[in-house]
């Protein structure tokens, strides 16, 4: 067969790491870095994403066309979200303030 | 009841209508069709299915068309009316502008083109069927239990607070239908990259193919934000949530941003694939390869990309920020440029080819001059300041019949008279069906180029009546609503005479036209498994040749190399699958 | 044991005569396993939207309410989220291996025995989920309106804290909607993965064809990743409530 097969210490590592990264979020989240919080949160989610997606998926093993697919994913999600911030990200935030309930 | 035939004599009676054994006579009986696993049967349940959608929502628009001819709403109360534009809508862009040409056309052309045997989910795409009608029954239900009157875009606060119709019903119908339009993108995405025949590159493609692999792309990343918008607006109705309720925090114009974060990707859902018959019609019917094959293939690929950063263009007078409303109007202007790219592309193909004036080409000439005009007024309406004038009027519905009518239904009739003859094994009449053409595009254009003028004029859509002392309106609804009734008898002929042929018509050659693709090089009606031997191709897409070269391999000839050389590829050297 | 060959698509030059699991309109395995992949990716690629959709509404109502969001996050549980995650990766865990008994050929016993652990884990993930809904139900915290009826102290908490009841229910329906989604795809998931135990029992998975088993895989490993953000988007953002923002 032509599939790559993933030795099992790979993924015990893999586990280890994602059980260390859990702790490490909410070890995290105890300590207040002010605006940065949000960022160390996802920094670390999406590190553990990556791994699993590396490596439980066997996205590192895979061929050019399932990276595209998976790239092709996050490209929309982030589409989808940024758009719609460009819209709620600039209402009342440049020129003269719009009489609403909206408080940004 | 005696029956004089048992089912095996029938199944043999049934079969000798055809000179040849073929997918439609291969079984016999409602279980074989029901429980198929063959595309091209699933293709004609699709038919089936969105004929008599597309009847029952043109129903619906007889009755609109009925009320605008007075402008009193004498015919029927607003909140009749609100219910009969909404079903029309509903029924017409989900079940369907958005199934037609993907599910018909291409569930029947995708593997034959590319020279497979099925599509690389043959169970999928029956369950797809199912799904469809599971939706199709549900929304049905909804429409006789009482109706919606939300309109076809279902906008809170009215739909979660204040209709008191049949909201969350309808929503579940659509919901459920978006799932088989996800299980048909996908079935074709995995087919074209995994089964295409030896020799079949990507640049070898009709394309066809590239447009509904690129449809695909949509579907699949689009109608699940749809999914969820339905699902979220049926819980806020349910249990008032707060999502979409300003009353509790929420933000009505969430709900149009995630509603037409599918739904503008949804109307290219409608038009690529008929872009894609377009470019098969023109490149047979004048008799040379498309000009440009790459940029229209990536021009594809461009409007799915672009297609979903433009969502916003719906949303300018919705109190969404303006400086949101510019970068979504640049883009819309962007988007606006791969279609045309492909127009200019088809005129250039068509200069000094060998054109015809069969059917397919007459619809294939309408969807040129129509799809631009419905083009064009799109950018009109992506222009900020004139949106803010011009939205919600009758422009904006001008402006979208033009595309949806006079581009995707031009392209899907041209494309089932191209093929039908490979569908059916018959050919249609031709003079009548030359004739119901004529009568579609004079009737389109009648019904809807006065409703231009309306929503320049201020008309505003969705209302059943209007100012008695703007007799000019009159006229224009008058003409509009004329030009429907002849509109509605030229797309009742070719209802006509699709049945009869099927009886009658004069049984149909492998390759009538004649058009290059592999699905012309099998006979008409095709096996059941498509072809006799795999197609190895070695030549590139529109190539045309003498008609002696294009041979097809059909029941008792040689299905085996003869003297060295394919029978279906003469001249050929058989390439390894790549 | 494992081997480290190259995954690059290797040419299809299968001389199965026809292996019982081959699909008519395939012409080899490797076609047919290549076609399900993609497939499944595909469809992960469509679930990731669907998801997203949620997302979004929880990005753009976490901006706007973002004390009120810690405040309601506040009473969730993190330990309980904590092990549940951990519950989960393990759960993805037994799943790899599940899957890599298939591709060496181990016995049907661990071939199942990984399943079934999966499984197990997946259960006592929804049990720990059905405890902290039923919780919410206790506190009168479930988001409907009627039903949302947090105690006195609470909603004195809050309004001290300059927040209202309104946007801490935005929060609580966001949680349910997701989680509760999650859910829903990790019954259909057991439920998915339950004829795959009965095939692997029967002893229909080799190294040659174990296709639905690596697509299942990677359904599961998904919603373990849907989960990775759930957890600290929803449950560890109130620890810092109190302390001021």
């Amino acid at each position: 067969m032509s599939e790559h097969i993933v030795p099992r210490s790979t993924y015990f590592i893999i586990f280890a790491a994602l059980l260390v990264g859990t702790a490490v979020t909410v070890f995290a989240a105890r300590i207040d870095f002010g605006p940065m919080n949000d960022l160390i949160a996802m920094t670390i989610a999406v590190t553990k994403m990556s791994l699993v997606l590396l490596y439980f998926m066997h996205v590192r093993y895979s061929s050019r066309l399932i990276w595209v697919i998976v790239a092709a994913m996050f490209f929309w999600l982030v589409i989808m979200l940024t758009l719609t911030l460009a819209d709620y990200g600039s209402r009342d935030r440049f020129g003269p303030q719009s009489p609403s309930n909206y408080t940004l | 009841m005696s029956n004089q035939l048992t089912t095996e004599a029938r199944g043999q009676e049934w079969r000798s209508r055809f000179p040849t054994v073929n997918y439609l006579n291969a079984d016999y009986g409602i279980k074989s069709w029901l429980l198929t696993k063959d595309h091209k049967r699933i293709a004609l349940l699709y038919l089936l299915s969105v004929t008599f959608f597309f009847a029952l929502g043109g129903a619906y628009a007889a009755a609109i068309r009925l009320e605008l001819l007075t402008p009193q709403g004498d015919l029927m109360q607003s909140h009749t009316y609100n219910k009969v534009f909404t079903h029309h809508g509903i029924m017409m862009v989900f079940f369907f502008m958005i199934p037609a040409i993907p599910a018909v056309l291409g569930n029947f052309l995708v593997p034959l083109m590319i020279g497979a045997k099925d599509l690389a989910f043959p169970r999928i795409n029956l369950l797809s069927w199912y799904v469809y009608m599971v939706g199709a029954a549900l929304t049905f239900a909804a429409l006789l239990a009482g109706g919606v009157d939300t309109g076809w875009t279902f906008y809170v606060p009215y739909s979660t607070s204040y209709s008191n119709t049949f909201v969350i019903l309808a929503g579940l119908g659509i919901f459920i239908n978006g799932f088989s339009s996800i299980l048909t993108g996908l079935n074709f995405i995995v087919t074209v990259h995994t089964m295409r025949a030896p020799g079949m590159t990507w640049f070898r493609l009709p394309l066809f193919i590239w447009s509904n692999y690129a449809t695909s792309l949509i579907m699949i990343l689009g109608t699940p934000v749809i999914a969820i918008t339905v699902l979220l607006l049926a819980l806020e109705r349910l249990a008032h949530i707060g999502i979409f309720d300003p009353r509790l925090g929420g933000d009505p114009v969430l709900f149009q941003h995630m509603f037409w974060f599918y739904s503008h990707p949804a109307v290219y859902i409608m038009i690529l694939p008929s872009m894609g018959v377009v470019s098969e019609l023109i490149a047979t019917h004048t008799r040379k390869p498309i000009f440009g094959y790459s940029f229209v293939a990536f021009s594809s690929l461009a409007i799915a990309v672009f297609g979903f950063l433009v969502w916003g263009h719906h949303l300018f007078t919705s109190s969404q920020s303006v400086y949101a409303g510019m970068i979504f109007s640049i883009i819309s202007y962007i988007v606006a440029v791969p279609s045309a790219v492909k127009v200019f592309n088809w005129t250039a193909t068509m200069y000094k080819g060998s054109l015809s004036y069969d059917t397919p080409m007459l619809y294939a000439y309408a969807f040129v001059g129509l799809f631009l005009i419905g083009g064009m007024t799109g950018l009109f309406l992506a222009a900020l300041g004139l949106d803010i004038h011009v939205h919600d009027t009758y422009f904006v519905v001008a402006h979208f019949h033009y595309v949806m009518v006079g581009g995707t239904v031009m392209g899907y009739l041209g494309g089932l008279h191209n093929w039908w003859p490979k569908m059916t094994g018959r050919m249609y009449p031709e003079g009548w069906a030359r004739f119901a053409a004529l009568v579609i595009f004079v009737g389109f254009n009648l019904t809807f180029f006065p409703q231009f003028l309306l929503g320049y004029m201020g008309m505003p859509r969705r209302y059943h009546a209007y100012p008695v002392d703007e007799p000019l309106w009159q006229v224009l609804h008058v003409a509009s609503s004329g030009g429907a009734s002849i509109l509605a008898i030229g797309m009742l002929i070719p209802g006509i005479y699709f049945i009869w042929s099927m009886r009658y018509g004069r049984f149909a050659p492998a390759n009538p036209w004649p058009a290059t693709g592999l699905e012309w090089r099998t006979p008409s009606p095709p096996p059941t498994e498509n072809f006799i031997t795999t197609p190895v191709v070695t030549w590139e897409a529109y190539e045309f040749r003498p008609i002696e070269e294009m041979k097809v391999v059909g029941p008792g000839e040689p299905d085996q190399p003869v003297g060295g050389q394919h029978p279906i590829n003469r001249g050929a050297e058989p390439e390894t699958r790549e | 044991m494992a081997t480290h060959a190259d995954a690059v698509e290797a040419h299809g030059h299968g001389h199965e005569s026809a292996h019982s699991a081959l699909a008519h309109h395939f012409d080899n395995l490797e076609q047919q396993r290549e076609a399900g992949a993609l497939g499944m990716w595909v469809f992960i690629a469509q679930e990731v939207m669907f998801f997203g959709g949620l997302f979004l509404a929880y990005l753009i109502y976490r901006m706007k309410y973002p004390t009120a969001f810690m405040a309601a996050s506040n009473h969730l549980d993190w330990k309980i989220g904590t092990f549940n995650t951990a519950v989960l990766i393990t759960s993805s865990l037994t799943m790899a291996l599940a899957v890599w008994a298939t591709q060496v050929g181990r016995s049907r016993k661990v071939q199942v025995g990984f399943m079934a652990a999966t499984v197990l884990l997946g259960l006592v993930f929804l049990g720990v989920k059905a405890y902290e809904y039923n919780d919410k139900y206790v506190h009168g915290l479930i988001p409907v309106a009627g039903l949302f009826n947090p105690e006195p102290k609470l909603v004195q908490e809050w309004t001290e804290a300059g927040v209202t009841v309104q946007n801490v229910q935005m929060f609580y329906w966001l949680y349910f909607a997701m989680t509760g989604l999650h859910a829903l795809h990790m019954i259909i998931g057991v439920g998915i993965i339950a004829p795959i135990m009965w095939f692997a029992w029967r002893g229909r998975y080799s190294p040659e064809y174990h296709a639905p088993v690596e697509n299942f895989g990677l359904y599961w490993h998904f919603v373990d990743i849907i989960w990775i953000f759930l957890f600290p988007l929803l449950y560890l953002l109130g620890v810092h409530f109190g302390k001021g923002h």
